[in-house]
């Protein structure tokens, strides 16, 4: 099956392997969306000023409300009668397939800052194209949650160029957490083998075409924080193809608590 | 002068009793400014300790939903936070000075906040029964008479009473679920009752702020008024969920057209004042570390926005030149 852009599909017209990969990929946008807000929840009551305790809040609950659309449209490609509250608690480690970038812990001010850079940087940029999907759904879902992205992107740019050009200080614990979290930034466009054949059925953005964008913005951003682009580095990977690192099983175990306590129950 | 003093007490006097508000450029008595203080900034360190108890269950919630709603209430929590702070500054205080205070053990917050929260059936009963117990503290000052705190509580309340019936749904699905889920909720209401009405503080006769604080209408009723108010208002709400209100002494008195009540552990009560309740250290250290770490942030923010108008004035020197 090839799809061209112009015209739009729904779930009733794929093939069951397309839907398949589809249900896969959705997941996995979920599961990032969801990992990413549980991380962002952790600042609640603990942030460094209380109008940034309250933006934190807030892009965790946008990201919180993509993650349910995602995961009930998950759940309607599977058809297996499973929620959205299944997928998202009632799976195992190895089946979470957010990036890595995203379960990494909030650490000081300038790690949460630089984790969601990257992120909204990608997130943003990626939305953008995802809006002209033929999947009427992603392409909601995407019109919705790209409008959001916008204003997290800004904020976290805003707070790279603030902790960048801030004080000695401020520079230091933001450089340091580049030297930390660049090397996950590459997982965010490199495609799986799921991601590859959605892509040629032009699906999904292609996210080659979505890097000059993205480094157009890291190095404006970069400048205007007088902060050097990080050096190539070595790219971690696996978070997509479920291989992830320590800190993921803390957040499921946290995450999925109640769920695993109490099977079955409504709340 | 001496006249003129009291003729401009006598005026502010006139003006609450005609039920006017006092706005900030007014003229008030400095004991009227120093109590809205201490009162207005003891409520905005309530909601901002209070962030704490719930935020305790984010990571935990059991269900997405839950969980968004979870966490938009204590998002409220902060926003509530921030409305109180700015009023409180148009009375000359700095939000600096106020969190210092906080953070000395100066300044109090509502003592409901040192109880810890043990369950998921905590954050119904908190919503339930603790927002409950804020609302009818605080619906009153929404007529208060110093204006900017008025309006602040209006928005306040608000939402408040969306929070209150959110809590009081989640009572609900627990009592109407699974047996387990309906001990989950007795045993928190359980522990949260007599908490709970510990919030309107201390019995009447041990209040002795009341009296001026009623004249200057900060405040409409007393302590005793509110608390005989609440057990009215949750006893048949309790009863509707099935759960059973841990007081042996609760009984429906026709002839006062509510209900007798038992009495307040005043020791626990106090107890709980003076820093010894459970929670006391940990909802403040939190609340300490929290400013302390984010003590280079602040910081840097300042910086930049210095430096950003150190290089708008050199470019607009260089334009002229
Ligand atoms: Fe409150
Ligand atoms: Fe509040
Ligand atoms: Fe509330």
């Amino acid at each position: 099956m090839q799809v061209t852009p112009s015209e739009t599909v729904s779930l009733a017209k794929y093939t069951p392997e397309v839907r398949q990969q589809l249900f896969r990929y959705v997941l996995q946008l979920a599961d990032t969306s969801l990992i990413l807000g549980h991380r962002l929840s952790e600042w609640c009551g603990h942030g460094p000023i209380l109008e940034q305790d309250l933006a934190m809040a807030n892009i965790a609950l946008d990201l919180l409300g993509e993650t349910r659309s995602l995961y009930q449209y998950a759940a309607e490609l599977e058809g297996q009668g499973r929620t959205e509250d299944d997928l998202a608690f009632l799976r195992l480690a190895t089946e979470y397939q957010n990036p890595l970038l995203v379960e990494q812990p909030n650490g000081d001010f300038a790690d949460t800052v630089v984790r969601q850079f990257l992120f909204d940087n990608f997130h943003y940029h990626f939305l953008q194209q995802l809006q002209t999907s033929p999947d009427e759904r992603l392409a909601a879902i995407a019109e919705k949650a790209w409008k959001e992205a916008a204003y997290h992107l800004k904020w976290s740019s805003e707070w790279m160029i603030r902790l960048g050009d801030g004080t000695e200080e401020s520079r230091q614990r933001v450089e340091k957490a580049l030297a930390n979290l660049w090397r996950y930034s590459g997982e965010l466009t490199t495609p799986t083998a799921t991601e590859q054949a959605l892509q040629s059925l032009n699906l999904i953005p292609d996210y080659a075409a979505l890097l000059p964008a993205m480094q157009a913005h890291v190095a404006k951003v970069f400048e205007e924080a007088t902060l050097p682009v990080p050096a190539e580095t070595y790219m971690q990977k696996g978070g997509k193809a479920g291989r992830h690192t320590e800190h993921l099983g803390y957040i499921l175990a946290e995450l999925q608590y109640m769920q695993r306590t109490y099977p079955g129950l409504k709340w | 002068m001496e006249t003129l003093e009291l003729t401009q007490e006598e005026q502010f006097q006139a003006r609450i009793d005609a039920d006017m508000r006092i706005e900030p450029k007014d003229w008030m008595p400095d004991a009227y400014r120093k109590t809205l203080i201490r009162q207005i900034s003891q409520h905005a360190h309530s909601e901002l300790v209070g962030m704490l108890p719930e935020g305790n269950w984010i990571t935990r919630a059991p269900s997405l939903k839950r969980k968004s709603i979870l966490l938009s209430k204590v998002q409220d929590e902060a926003g509530h936070g921030l409305y109180l702070y700015s009023a409180a500054e148009t009375l000359g205080a700095s939000r600096d000075q106020m969190l210092a205070d906080l953070h000395s053990g100066k300044a109090k917050y509502s003592s409901i906040f040192n109880y810890p929260t043990l369950s998921w059936a905590d954050m119904g009963t908190v919503g339930w029964l603790v927002d409950g117990a804020a609302i009818l503290n605080q619906v009153p000052l929404c007529r208060t008479s110093y204006g900017p705190y008025a309006r602040a509580m209006v928005r306040v309340c608000k939402e408040e009473s969306f929070h209150q019936r959110q809590g009081f749904e989640i009572m609900q699905t627990l009592c109407e679920g699974a047996p387990e889920q309906k001990a989950m909720a007795q045993e928190a209401l359980n522990r949260w009752w007599w908490p709970t009405l510990m919030m309107f503080g201390p019995k009447d006769a041990d209040s002795p702020n009341t009296e001026q604080s009623m004249k200057w209408r900060i405040k409409r009723f007393t302590n005793d008024e509110l608390r005989q108010k609440f057990v009215d208002m949750m006893v048949p709400q309790a009863e509707f969920l099935g759960l059973t209100v841990p007081d042996p002494n609760l009984k429906w008195n026709e002839a006062k057209n509510g209900y007798d009540f038992g009495e307040v552990d005043w020791e626990e009560f106090w107890n709980v004042v003076k820093g010894n309740g459970m929670c006391n250290k940990d909802r403040l250290g939190a609340r300490v570390k929290a400013h302390e770490e984010g003590a280079w942030v602040r910081e840097a923010a300042l910086a930049h926005a210095a430096k950003r108008k150190q290089r708008a004035e050199q470019e607009a020197v260089q334009q002229v030149a």
